[in-house]
């Protein structure tokens, strides 16, 4: 185990996969000599060339196009979206091939992407470097979507995705990059998709969420715990398709007082089939209306300090919420 | 086109290094594309399928280019009036038709998809949707994948010349010319996008856009199949040299209405119709093989007929042939059955 901050876990993904198949190489906008705008993919094109840590031209659709296209031929391509904001234009390649590919083929072909794309605000990109689209893609059958919180969880997410046999997005937040560490193993594991992750036990509520936000959930639980006696039951989705039922419904029934929380705004987020999960199956074992704590329902958020703040979840925000809940 | 080239040289076809029997065998696949074209409008006509996209006048270009690719090992993508494309790579009239009529089945989706979006894994034929122009990247990326592993075969792919004002045909092409990509980049330009006539279209050719990319574009003929089969061969020996794309703009006229839902006499006239016709190349290597002396009318009489027998015998099978169970609509949704639809 090394402690190890979010975006090495990621790199290391990249490159443990990389080293046992050859199939395996990554793709976009300066990823190659630059090594990423984040340094995500730092020291990849070193070790494996540059035809395997391809520098792209500027143009997302057919950085998803190509990759979807060598992936049906059998590699395993990661193609990076340098924000999740700018992969709007590869949306056709996601949606309307990549997801579809199996079903329409009748099982006859296959499309093995990852696609990764960096998610959320907190460091004044403004509108477009900031949004989680999270949202746009949910609800596409044919997808999966996974969203780790914790380093450990994306090293072993990401290379689960590498070796799945259908298309990933993988949204990794930038605000974790260099603000969140953890123990990772450096060695070889996964984290399967479609399994959630309890994070913290407790009787008194219960949070669901997924990425940054539950950096704030976890330490206000702790506060809460400590100050006031309350103790929160906390799962993290890590994979957003397909959610994982039965975690959910589970930790719903554990307390009886559910709060959703993510930075995805919240009208048609995964809030709302979270929710209406835990209606369909254990809507009598409920002593609270179920709670969504999420971004506003404004286009994106803006850049000026104090409306970003605005904008943005915190410890605050997410400790009051909880309070309220226990509460009731 | 001209039978006669120099004399010592011999014919057309056998400059280009044909022999009698492939030529034949370009008309005979030409011939039962339009049989089969012809016989779906009728079928479609009698309620018996709900739909048909057609590719007549489209057919010596298709299978044109198949003649001069390898079809034991290139990958194809071709769109959805590739029925003499997909014919001559080694998809069967049965095949074909037990799509048409969206049966179990079918080898390009099960009954899934409308017919037309052709895909076989064993034909090495990527699978296609109705998003027009999608599949140039994904070519562009099957290719990308030939020379990472230092593969020698190609990737072809076509699509309309309405299509190649998508941004994914500019993205797509930009790529493979900066990668120098083995992919043949071929438009059927059949003059118009549904009721949208080629000037409303194009203020220039499709195939100068190449030169913005950095790799040939060229125009043809694609009346005249050994034009087309000459400018993919020539295309395949530079893609397998490691010379990069080339773009083709395969130059005809789209015979049908676009589809069995279009009356195309709404926005043409008949005469424009009428003058293409002709032009028509099937009927075009039809008198070339003639003029040879390689073919006659008796034969082509006996081809026609078997042909015909040829569809009419897929069309009873497919007709006969069961229905995807309606529940088998959630299968295949992930490879994975935990992730099957519900």
């Amino acid at each position: 185990m090394a402690m190890m901050e979010y975006i090495d876990a990621i790199r290391l993904a990249m490159k443990e996969e990389m080293e046992q198949d050859e199939t395996v190489f990554v793709l976009g906008e300066d990823v190659g000599v630059k090594g990423g705008v984040f340094t995500t993919t730092k020291g990849l094109m070193d070790q494996f060339g540059e035809q395997r840590v391809m520098d792209t031209p500027l143009a997302e659709s057919a950085i998803a196009g190509v990759a979807i296209g060598a992936a049906m031929y059998g590699m395993k391509p990661i193609a990076e979206m340098q924000y999740s904001d700018f992969m709007l234009p590869a949306t056709n390649q996601i949606i309307s091939e990549a997801a579809k590919i199996r079903y329409r083929s009748n099982n006859d072909w296959n499309c093995p992407v990852v696609i990764r794309a960096p998610i959320g605000g907190g460091i004044f990109g403004g509108l477009y470097h900031s949004q989680c689209p999270e949202s746009i893609f949910f609800g596409t059958p044919g997808l999966k979507i996974v969203a780790p919180f914790t380093p450990y969880d994306a090293k072993g997410l990401l290379k689960a995705a590498i070796r799945d046999p259908d298309p990933v997005l993988f949204f990794e937040n930038k605000k974790s990059y260099k603000l969140i560490k953890g123990e990772v193993p450096e060695d070889d594991y996964i984290v399967p998709i479609g399994k959630a992750n309890l994070l913290r036990e407790g009787d008194d509520i219960t949070v669901i969420g997924y990425s940054q936000p539950l950096h704030f959930v976890m330490q206000a639980a702790e506060e809460l715990e400590k100050e006031e006696g309350i103790t929160a039951h906390v799962v993290d989705l890590r994979t957003l398709q397909p959610l994982d039922r039965e975690a959910i419904i589970e930790a719903a029934r554990h307390t009886g007082k559910v709060l959703i929380v993510h930075e995805d705004n919240k009208t048609g987020g995964i809030g709302a089939e979270v929710s209406a999960i835990i209606n369909e199956e254990c809507l009598f074992e409920l002593d609270a209306p179920i709670e969504r704590l999420c971004a506003p329902d404004v286009p994106a958020m803006p850049i000026s300090p104090p409306m970003e703040k605005f904008y943005m979840l915190n410890k605050d925000k997410v400790k009051e919420a909880m309070r309220r809940l226990a509460m009731y | 086109m001209s039978s006669k080239g120099a004399v010592d040289a011999g014919f057309r076809h056998e400059q280009l290094g044909l022999t009698h029997g492939q030529v034949i065998d370009m008309y005979r696949y030409m011939l039962l594309a339009r049989r089969f074209d012809e016989r779906n409008m009728l079928l479609q006509r009698a309620g018996k399928i709900n739909f048909h996209v057609s590719g007549i006048g489209q057919e010596a270009a298709q299978v044109g280019a198949a003649f001069a690719l390898d079809r034991e090992k290139d990958y194809f993508l071709p769109y959805y009036r590739d029925y003499g494309f997909v014919l001559a790579v080694g998809m069967t009239p049965r095949e074909l038709m037990l799509s048409a009529f969206a049966k179990a089945d079918d080898p390009n989706s099960g009954g899934r998809q409308m017919p037309g979006h052709f895909g076989s894994k064993r034909l090495r034929i990527v699978t296609g949707s109705s998003p027009v122009t999608t599949q140039v990247p994904h070519a562009v990326g099957v290719a990308l994948a030939a020379k990472m592993q230092k593969k020698d075969f190609v990737s072809f792919v076509t699509f309309g010349e309405g299509s190649s004002n998508q941004g994914d045909f500019h993205e797509g092409c930009n790529f493979a010319g900066v990668q120098k990509l083995p992919v043949i980049i071929m438009c059927e330009n059949n003059q118009y996008a549904i009721s949208v006539p080629i000037h409303k279209q194009l203020a220039g050719k499709v195939s100068d856009r190449a030169l913005g990319y950095g790799f040939p574009g060229i125009r043809v003929d694609g009346n005249d199949a050994l034009a087309v089969y000459a400018a993919v061969k020539e295309a395949r020996e530079r893609a397998v040299r490691g010379e990069g794309p080339t773009l083709i703009e395969a130059m005809m006229y789209r015979l049908s209405p676009h589809s069995t839902s279009d009356n195309d006499l709404a926005y043409r006239t008949k005469e424009e119709v009428d003058e293409n016709w002709a032009k028509d190349g099937v009927a075009r290597m039809k008198s070339y093989l003639i003029e040879c002396g390689i073919w006659d009318e008796a034969k082509d009489a006996d081809l026609s007929a078997e042909l015909l027998l040829e569809v009419k015998e897929a069309i009873e099978y497919a007709d006969n042939a069961p229905f995807p169970k309606p529940e088998d609509t959630l299968l295949h949704v992930y490879a994975d059955s935990d992730g099957e639809g519900r």
